[in-house]
Parts: C-alpha cells; structure tokens; sequence
C-alpha cells in the first residue's frame, strides 16, 4: 500500500516537473496518469504494486471534490448578478453534451456488449 | 482558542469527511439519486459555514488535504485502464469519436448559451472549460482569462447535475449500453460522473474514467488552439 501511494505521487511530480518545465497546458496529474500507464503497458511497473494505492483512492474519488465544491459560497455574489447564464448555460450544455457524445458512440459501437452483467 | 481551532487542519478536514460520511450514509439508507453524496456535502457544508460566519479560507486550511488527494486520485485512474486496455483498444473509435463530440459540443453549448444569455466575457469564457475535471479546467480558465475559482465551482455544479441525473437521462433517450453510457457521463460530468459510474457497473466507470482524463486534454489542446488564434 505505501509502495503504492509513492509511485502515485512519484509520477504525480514527474507529470508536474514535465508540464511546468516545458510550459504545456495539460495538468501534471494527467501527464501523470499517462506516465503511470505507460509504466504499465512497458512492464516497468508491475500492476499489483499499485493496485491497493489506486483501489482505495477511487473508490472514494468524489469525496475528493468537496473541498473545490465549497469554493462556489465564495461566488454566490457574481453568480447572482449573471445567474441566467451561468446556471442556464450550465444546465443545458451538460445534458447536451451528454446526448451528443452518447449518441456518437452508440452509433459508432458495433462491438456487442458482453461486460454488462457482472 | 475558538478561531485558533477552526483554523487548525482539524476543523476544515474533520468538517469534509464527517460530512461527508453522513451523507453517504443518508444516500445509501434513502436510495434517492438527488441526496447524491458530493452534491449533497457541498451545500451542508456551505450552510454550515454560513451560519457559523466561517469564511471559506478558514475551511480551506483543512479541506486542501482532502483536496490534495484529487492529485494522485487521477494518476490512479491509469491502472483500471491498464487492466481494461483490450476492450478500449478493441473500441477506440467509438471511444474517440465520442469524446471528441463532447469536448466540442461543450466549448460551443456552453459558451454559445452564455454568450446568448447575456453573460460578460469572463463568465462566458470561465464557462469554457467546465465540462472538464477541476484540476485540469482550473488551468486552462487561467490560460485563457476566465475566472479559475468560479471555473471550479462550474466544473462541480456540472459534475453533480451529471452524477445525480446522467445514466437516468442516458436511459431516457435510448442509450442504454455501458460503452456510450459511461463516455456520455464522464465525458460531461468528468470525475464526480465517474463516481457515480463506478456503481453503476465497473466497464461503464472505467470508461467514464477514460472520458474524463482524455476529455480533459482535448479540451486543453482545443481551447488553446483556439485562444492562440484568436487571441
């Protein structure tokens, strides 16, 4: 499990050493994950090493959220003044975007599915 | 000693996760999707800062711990990939062609309804980016001269709206399989979707866990395009 938790933060700081150092705009956990994944796929890291680490920090991932959630009290003036769109905006572009991209690949899903049940 | 103490890690950080453990519990217990557990300890908590005059820094001396955890949550996210490569690569153009319809269709719904709605240039561009994780939609407001915290706020009230009402929805227009499902709700609602994807079936949170990490950087990569061309 510790061993785990390091390799998370270990790629965690190699991704931001990569995104800061080189100025890209994608996030260091996400170069991170890459990284991680990479790590994977060329067997430099062994899937069981990291497998608790990971199990554990998501099956509690939207706990995680909260804290950044709270942040919204912080713009209950401004969202007052421009309630309409920003909560319009909101509302409607999120079920948007759903259909659209559920509607692409259901359309483009020719694999049958066999992974439903479990 | 009353302020030294709600300024303490302590407070901030035992708030969150009582808060939130009450609230999984009343999720599990009433079974009603609109008591999502997220959506449902950010308001308690919002109140209860509210009606004890605690401002939002002193919160935030312990919920950035929890916060911190968001980081290594997303490399995690590698290793159900790694372990489901096969199926993702049997599905890749499904699987692409989907999230880049979302990061598309998010950029122009989002900022095209503001836009029309009468919201003010920082608005509508802090909007741009709220489809997409927080870590990753925080930056890119930042590049691209939105408010980051509002930015943040965004990205959580979207991801709520998708957690509580996304695979109801999903049903509701006739997509029913885990593939088109879990791209459809991780893609729009990024990790809170995710979440709540997970419990609905393991393929369709894997997916939705995909989504929300490759959305993230299309959606990076396009608005910077966009913002070096016209900006």
């Amino acid at each position: 499990m510790v061993r785990g938790f390091a390799l998370l933060l270990f790629f965690q700081f190699l991704g931001e050493t990569i995104s800061r150092g080189l100025k890209i705009p994608i996030p260091g956990n996400v170069i991170g994950m890459g990284l991680l994944l990479a790590s994977l796929v060329a067997g430099l890291i062994r899937a069981e090493w990291v497998e608790d680490a990971s199990e554990l920090l998501l099956s509690h991932l939207a706990l995680f959220f909260v804290p950044a959630g709270v942040g919204v009290m912080i713009y209950f003036e401004l969202i007052g003044r421009e309630w309409l769109p920003i909560v319009g905006a909101t509302f409607i572009s999120t079920f948007v975007v759903m259909a659209v991209t559920g509607w692409v690949a259901e359309r483009l899903d020719f694999k049958e599915e066999s992974s439903d049940v479990e | 000693m009353w302020n030294e103490l709600l300024s303490s890690p302590l407070f901030g950080a035992g708030l969150t996760l009582g808060v939130y453990a009450l609230a999984q519990k009343t999720y599990q217990r009433t079974g009603r999707i609109f008591f999502n557990p997220v959506a449902l300890s950010i308001a308690s908590i919002i109140v209860i800062l509210l009606l004890g005059r605690i401002p939002y820094e002193t919160y935030m001396e312990g919920g950035k711990y929890v916060l911190f955890l968001l980081g290594p949550s997303v490399v995690a996210l590698a290793v159900p990939l790694y372990s489901r490569r096969r199926e993702i690569m049997q599905r890749k153009l499904p699987i692409l062609a989907g999230i880049f319809a979302s990061s598309v269709s998010s950029i122009v719904s989002a900022c095209g309804l503001a836009w029309l709605l009468g919201g003010s240039p920082p608005v509508v561009l802090s909007l741009a980016p709220k489809s997409v994780t927080t870590p990753i939609a925080i930056s890119i407001a930042e590049k691209i001269g939105g408010i980051p915290p509002l930015t943040a706020a965004l990205v959580v009230l979207t991801g709520c709206l998708g957690a509580i009402c996304g695979p109801e929805f999903c049903r509701l227009i006739g997509i029913r399989n885990s593939l088109p499902m879990g791209l459809a709700v991780g893609a729009s609602a990024h990790g809170i979707g995710t979440a709540r994807m997970l419990e609905e079936n393991r393929m369709a949170g894997v997916i939705s866990g995909l989504a929300f990490g490759l959305n993230g950087l299309i959606t990076a990569f396009l608005l910077s395009l966009i913002v070096s061309i016209f900006g």
